[in-house]
């Protein structure tokens, strides 16, 4: 058994992490490029949404270097993801692969199935092994989220351009050629110790921008047009509201004894959306709400062509602008590989929150005197 | 001598250049089509600026804006490279300093941008769709065998109002082809179309938007008194087109450069001379990565310049041809 997975972010890290514990053999898709683009959108249906078809593409490039049985999680949340695994499954066996797709998810609340398909891809039937390798791995993928959420807050302050990314991309190399939690935890903490060292030089009004909208576009840089990048190039400080570990612990955690981690969240969305409208449309908005509490200077809101919950909550976006004083910007991301069109809107988005900033600052020196 | 800044805007269809003094008013301007040679039309615009004001002017800064702004920057050498949006909200500003609302249509895409108190509140943007923009006049003017030109004061001898669907361009073009088969008056027709367009631009871009007065009315279209009309008879306010409508990215470029001059002390212009050199891109792909990206590298006069295309940085962070011109 050669088990592949959809690539987000540095996901595939954590993983593999997991596998490797459980000692089972991974295949790691081929990094994200135009030509996994290329070969989703084949095959994929036209209107779908773009996760979908680099999702696919992922699956085909690993089929081809060997796996045979793709893991992916499953949602039965009221968006288009809880199709993803059916319909792949069906474009697959079209094209003649012969590969087994398990869905990790428990279809009408059936334990007993969802631990069977749990069983047939972890090698063991020990829930103990299973639940101490899911911790560690649930702690690689942590400790790495965190490494990132620092680069995109610290990137833009780096005296000499590129060390970060240098360490980064060092450690991701690193990572994929490891084995195991331990091995990978050294090598994450190496680098912690790298950036600890990175020069910094201090810009004082750097802008602050979060990042909202849907998860995967969100996380995955080949499907966001690198916007923390850019943004960190221009000299903003990023904060993204999603994370791979968080999603984990959210879901797998407190979901299932019935809490949430997010109860702020989701009270300060309920004076626009009172209800769960499928996807994250109340995160989107309640994070929105939550950024400019915390004085940031813009939000972002990344969201695939024809995604429902997300266009929702975009049209209810001026609303909190509105209220609470924050410029948004949506961006529409699809196929399109010209980036021209983002880079224009989101500098021009960035001198508008410069000049926000030094209006305000004007009018705190005129007040003192 | 006088000393004036230079600003060019290359836009899909036109590239308009503006030269303008230190007490920021216009010597002149320039308004040719690009036709989808920027380098061209960008050589043309600065060896027809020479000859008009050459001998007379001494550039102290030069800025450069539109979607061509990269290119034309590595070519003239900019102090300020800003995206369009930018430059008109600049531009308008400094004509109208209460400027609340600015109204912005050109060749490929229409903007909407809102000012409160002298700085860019909001704006919005529309590129997916040709409905509402001037390439859209531009051929519907040609299907009529009318000069874009009269478009405009056609609309106005219209006296009976024929409703066209302005939502999109496939649409507008099939609703208008029925109506003149019904046998309806050209002047009629145009101005249908003069409003179908202002519609779809409120609906489209202005949607959730909160437009007041005074209302600016800028780029390209802006010259249409037709288009100016039916956007007064919709937001029931008067609509200014200032004087340098069709070329405000250009005079915003020169504001910019203005800016960015007095903060730097220096210009790194490179003389209308360059209108001389030979331009030459050459393009390869890149094979390092199965993404393939398509690599331009652009020779002056057989030196390399720059490279840009590549998303990882590989080739345009190359700094080697800086190292070339050193040595």
């Amino acid at each position: 058994m050669k088990i592949t997975f959809p690539h987000m972010g540095s996901t595939h890290i954590g993983i593999k992490c997991l596998f490797d514990e459980l000692g089972v053999e991974t295949v790691i898709p081929p990094k994200i490029s135009k030509k996994t683009l290329e070969i989703g959108t084949k095959y994929a249906p036209e209107l779908i949404c773009l996760p979908l078809k680099i999702t696919l593409g992922n699956y085909i490039e690993s089929i081809e270097r060997g796996a045979d049985t793709i893991v992916v999680t499953g949602s039965c949340g009221p968006c288009r993801y809880g199709y993803y695994s059916e319909v792949q499954k069906e474009i697959l066996k079209d094209l003649g692969h012969d590969v087994e797709m398990v869905v990790l998810e428990a279809p009408h609340g059936n334990i007993p199935e969802f631990l069977k398909r749990v069983h047939k891809i972890s090698n063991t039937k020990n829930p103990l092994k299973i639940a101490k390798s899911l911790k560690n791995a649930a702690k690689v993928l942590k400790r790495l989220n965190e490494i990132e959420a620092q680069m995109l807050q610290l990137r833009p302050h780096e005296m000499n351009k590129g060390d970060f990314d240098q360490v980064y991309k060092q450690l991701i190399k690193n990572l994929e050629n490891s084995c195991g939690a331990k091995e990978m935890l050294i090598n994450i903490e190496g680098a912690f110790k790298h950036i600890i060292g990175i020069p910094l030089k201090r810009k004082e009004d750097a802008l602050k921008v979060g990042i909202v909208g849907e998860i995967y576009t969100v996380i995955e840089d080949a499907a966001n047009v690198d916007i923390g990048k850019k943004l960190n190039d221009m000299g903003v400080e990023v904060y993204k509201s999603h994370s791979a570990s968080e999603w984990l612990t959210e879901n797998i955690f407190y979901r299932s004894i019935g809490l949430t981690s997010e109860q702020k969240i989701e009270e300060a969305s309920d004076p626009y959306m009172k209800t769960l409208i499928g996807g994250h449309a109340k995160e989107t908005i309640g994070h929105t709400v939550l950024y400019s509490e915390r004085g940031f200077d813009g939000v972002i809101q990344v969201l695939p062509f024809t995604c429902m919950p997300e266009i929702v909550s975009m049209s209810i976006l001026p609303r909190v602008q509105q209220d609470h004083n924050i410029p948004v910007l949506s961006l529409i991301i699809d196929e399109l590989t010209g980036e021209a069109g983002y880079l224009t809107r989101v500098e021009a988005y960035i001198d508008l929150l410069r000049n926000r900033r030094e209006s305000k600052k004007d009018e705190k020196m005129l007040s003192r005197h | 001598m006088k000393k004036c800044y230079l600003g060019i805007d290359v836009g899909s269809v036109s590239t308009n250049i503006a030269v303008m003094d230190h007490e920021k008013n216009i010597l002149d301007t320039l308004y040719i089509r690009t036709q989808g040679k920027p380098v061209q039309a960008i050589k043309n615009g600065l060896q027809e600026m020479k000859n008009r004001v050459g001998n007379n002017v001494e550039i102290m800064g030069v800025g450069t804006t539109g979607s061509g702004r990269q290119l034309a920057g590595i070519m003239v050498g900019a102090d300020a490279v800003k995206n369009e949006i930018t430059a008109h909200g600049v531009a308008a500003l400094n004509y109208v300093p209460d400027v609340r609302t600015i109204i912005e249509i050109g060749g490929q895409d229409s903007k909407i941008i809102l000012l409160r108190d002298g700085i860019i509140y909001d704006f919005a943007m529309n590129t997916v769709c040709a409905a509402g923009t001037g390439s859209f006049l531009d051929r519907q003017a040609e299907r009529l065998g009318i000069p874009i030109e009269e478009f405009g004061t056609m609309a106005l001898q219209s006296k009976a109002p024929v409703r066209i669907a302005g939502r999109c361009a496939v649409f507008a073009e099939s609703d208008m082809i029925h109506k003149q088969q019904l046998g309806h008056n050209q002047e009629d027709i145009i101005n249908g179309l003069c409003e179908a367009m202002a519609r779809n631009y409120l609906n489209n871009l202005g949607k959730g938007k909160e437009i007041t007065a005074p209302v600016i009315f800028q780029g390209g279209v802006a010259a249409n008194i037709g288009i100016r009309k039916a956007f007064e008879r919709l937001l029931g306010c008067e609509i200014c087109v200032p004087q340098y409508a069709n070329v405000m990215g250009a005079v915003g470029a020169c504001l910019l450069a203005k800016e960015e001059v007095a903060r730097k002390g220096k210009t790194d212009f490179l003389g209308f001379e360059i209108a001389q050199s030979e331009y030459q891109v050459k393009s390869f792909e890149c094979e390092h990565c199965p993404n393939l990206c398509e690599v331009v590298q652009f020779h002056r006069d057989s030196s390399l310049v720059a490279r840009w295309g590549d998303k990882c940085g590989r080739w345009n962070n190359l700094k080697d041809y800086r190292d070339e011109k050193l040595a």
